[in-house]
């Protein structure tokens, strides 16, 4: 009975629903794209050391996990090779640079040196990995690949500010990975001796015979689920090294920690909104149908059946709402270019959409609770 | 069984600081089925008083209520609602129809209600709004009717699922005299063949032509039951449109009842 009476008014008054539910897409076009945004940027900005092919992440002491202040030199990867329960270690050196391609705009990216087959170089889905350590061969990130056009055995030269001039160096594509961006940067990983010779620096191509510093140093160990006293073993062993696990090395990356929060402050109070918006709508809509109400249980309709009815315009409002939202988003987001930082996490849109069906029924609290309490009474004029 | 509705001196008293109010005081009266019934009196006499609690949707302060024998001023809330819903027929003053419903679907929702809209109901829908001249109006919705229209598809609501008792709260307060009379007059004409016990508050006294009894209210009081029905005529002939607020429309020596002179006793 409370269904019929919820859809007959839904359908007679249809085109103050649908207004409603517009609003109600929009608030979801909002929370999706915020939602969408901060997996994007957040993704761009973790993405590199969240897939990174290793359990811990080893920094130089003081520097506030900033990879671009750390500098480790090889002598450290001796030392850490030797801490018991150490499998594998690989250097790995971030700096930026250009791809420089006739007719394109330049493209910034970071350059990452890796030693080949060691943590730090990412698996590839096409081509081959990195096979030797002082060649040119390079992997370019997904990113880079779709924005920069190049396909596996292509040549491409980078830009690299060397002695304050502007240095030129021609890599060939050996194969491609899925997205890497790192600091926001879509990248370019080469072998590790490449990269200290490309990347910007004082002197051109480098220093030769001088150490080779990285900034950071992947850890893989033999029993990955003791990574976390391994991190303090390191740390005993090894001087000057602050050792972490992946997910504390990306939250303290500058910039993401900060970025994420006002992200997400924004998404909660587009759901905050969200919810404001539906209980004004339908409190008002209740006050609206007092009269009616306390006629309808003058006549004998029950509690249920007045509560039902609002509960069901409730959802069926807010259902319809957000499926149009979802599917407006799902349309806008097929016409972005790989540039903007707008990623749909099947997880996170998932999570979005819980929250925006949760906020009919929460913003809708008052209402119905407001047309169980009409009088009869009213009827008469009497309540 | 024992029909129809009666009261034993039903009260509704309500507290007002120390001051007590009372809106009806031990009221008794007693409608048959096929009866109609006017309840007349001056605002604030306790006539809609008595008529909630008539419907069961105020608990009186003292006394009973029998409808078809149950008493209900001792129902719980919800044995009341259930109550409303099947043994009683309601119009009202005003809105009275859903506003999205159609006129048919406002006269089968008491059907719906009750969980009893068969074909045979759906077909008792129709015949009862043909009769009441909404043949070509049962798509409408209430905005599409006109006032007298709309009275008429509560009427037809109010009787569709074969009440008790039918309660009519100034069902001609919005509409103009020829449209009140005909209305007042279809709906006791049915009321008596279908054998209700029939009920309605009006202040317009040229309706109880209709009635076959008028109940006069003065103060929470019962001020007067007329049954003469030349006496009815008069009333209703008299030109009066309301019953005066200040003082009841009724001769000399029951106005000093009412009054309270020494040596009467009230009508009860």
């Amino acid at each position: 009975m409370g269904a019929y009476l919820a859809i007959k008014e839904i359908w007679r008054t249809r085109g103050r629903f649908l207004l409603f539910s517009m609003v109600i897409g929009l608030i979801t076009v909002l929370v999706l794209f915020v939602a969408a945004l901060a997996e994007g940027l957040g993704s761009g900005n973790r993405e590199y050391l969240q897939k990174l092919t290793a359990d811990l992440v080893v920094y130089q002491t003081g520097v506030d996990l900033s990879p671009n202040a750390s500098r480790l030199g090889t002598s450290k990867l001796n030392e850490l090779r030797r801490v018991d329960g150490v499998q594998a270690v690989g250097p790995i050196g971030v700096a930026s640079a250009v791809v420089t391609q006739d007719g394109k705009k330049p493209l910034n990216v970071a350059l990452i040196g890796v030693e080949p087959g060691q943590p730090g170089e990412p698996p590839v889905f096409s081509g081959t990995q990195l096979t030797g350590r002082r060649n040119r061969d390079a992997i370019l990130d997904r990113n880079t690949a779709l924005r920069t056009g190049l396909k596996v055995g292509d040549s491409f030269t980078i830009k690299s500010i060397q002695d304050a001039k502007e240095e030129f160096y021609t890599l060939r594509v050996a194969g491609i990975s899925d997205r890497r961006q790192f600091s926001l940067q879509p990248s370019v990983i080469i072998p590790l001796l490449t990269w200290d010779k490309v990347r910007p620096q004082a002197v051109k191509g480098g220093v030769e015979g001088a150490e080779i510093v990285a900034n950071l140093i992947g850890v893989r160990l033999t029993n990955p689920q003791d990574w976390a006293a391994m991190a303090k073993q390191i740390d005993a062993q090894v001087k000057d090294v602050q050792t972490v696990d992946r997910v504390t090395a990306y939250e303290a990356t500058p910039g993401y920690s900060a970025q994420q929060s006002t992200l997400n402050t924004q998404k909660y109070f587009a759901l905050l909104i969200g919810i404001l918006v539906i209980g004004g709508f339908f409190q008002i809509l209740t006050l609206q149908k007092v009269p009616q109400i306390g006629m309808l249980k003058a006549i004998g309709a029950s509690n249920f059946v007045v509560g039902t009815a609002a509960i069901i315009q409730i959802i069926a409002v807010t259902v319809f709402g957000v499926a149009l939202g979802a599917a407006v988003t799902l349309l806008l987001s097929l016409g972005f270019p790989p540039t903007i930082p707008i990623v749909f996490a099947p997880s996170a849109v998932a999570a979005s959409i819980g929250a925006l069906l949760l906020i009919g029924p929460i913003g809708g609290l008052v209402s119905v609770r407001y047309s169980v309490k009409v009088e009869p009474l009213t009827a008469l004029g009497l309540a | 069984m024992e029909t129809g509705l009666k009261t034993e001196a039903v009260s509704k008293f309500y507290q007002m600081g120390s001051a007590t109010i009372k809106a009806v005081d031990a009221v008794s009266i007693e409608v048959c089925p096929g009866e109609f019934v006017a309840l007349v009196g001056p605002s604030g006499s306790g006539k809609t008083t008595l008529l909630a609690m008539l419907a069961g949707l105020l608990r009186p302060t003292e006394g009973g209520i029998k409808i078809d024998g149950r008493d209900v001023s001792k129902m719980s809330e919800k044995e009341r609602t259930a109550f409303r819903r099947e043994k009683i027929g309601f119009t009202f003053q005003a809105n009275n129809l859903v506003p999205f419903l159609t006129a048919r679907e406002n006269v089968e929702l008491m059907l719906r209600l009750n969980g009893k809209l068969d074909k045979a109901g759906k077909a008792r829908a129709q015949d009862l709004l043909e009769r009441l001249g909404l043949g070509d109006r049962m798509n409408n919705l209430p905005r599409q009717l006109s006032g007298g229209q709309q009275q008429r598809v509560a009427i037809a609501r109010a009787l569709i699922h074969e009440p008790s008792v039918v309660l009519a709260d100034e069902p001609t307060a919005s509409l103009d005299t020829e449209r009140a009379f005909q209305v007042v007059e279809t709906f006791s004409t049915i009321i008596r063949e279908q054998n209700r016990a029939g009920i309605m508050v009006t202040h317009d006294l040229r309706l109880v032509q209709y009635v076959d009894r008028v109940i006069q209210m003065m103060d929470g009081n019962l001020a007067r039951i007329i049954t003469d029905p030349d006496e009815i005529c008069d009333m209703a002939t008299s030109g009066k449109h309301e019953a005066p607020a200040a003082m009841p429309v009724f001769p000399a020596k029951e106005q000093a009842v009412y009054l309270g002179e020494p040596g009467l006793v009230p009508v009860a």
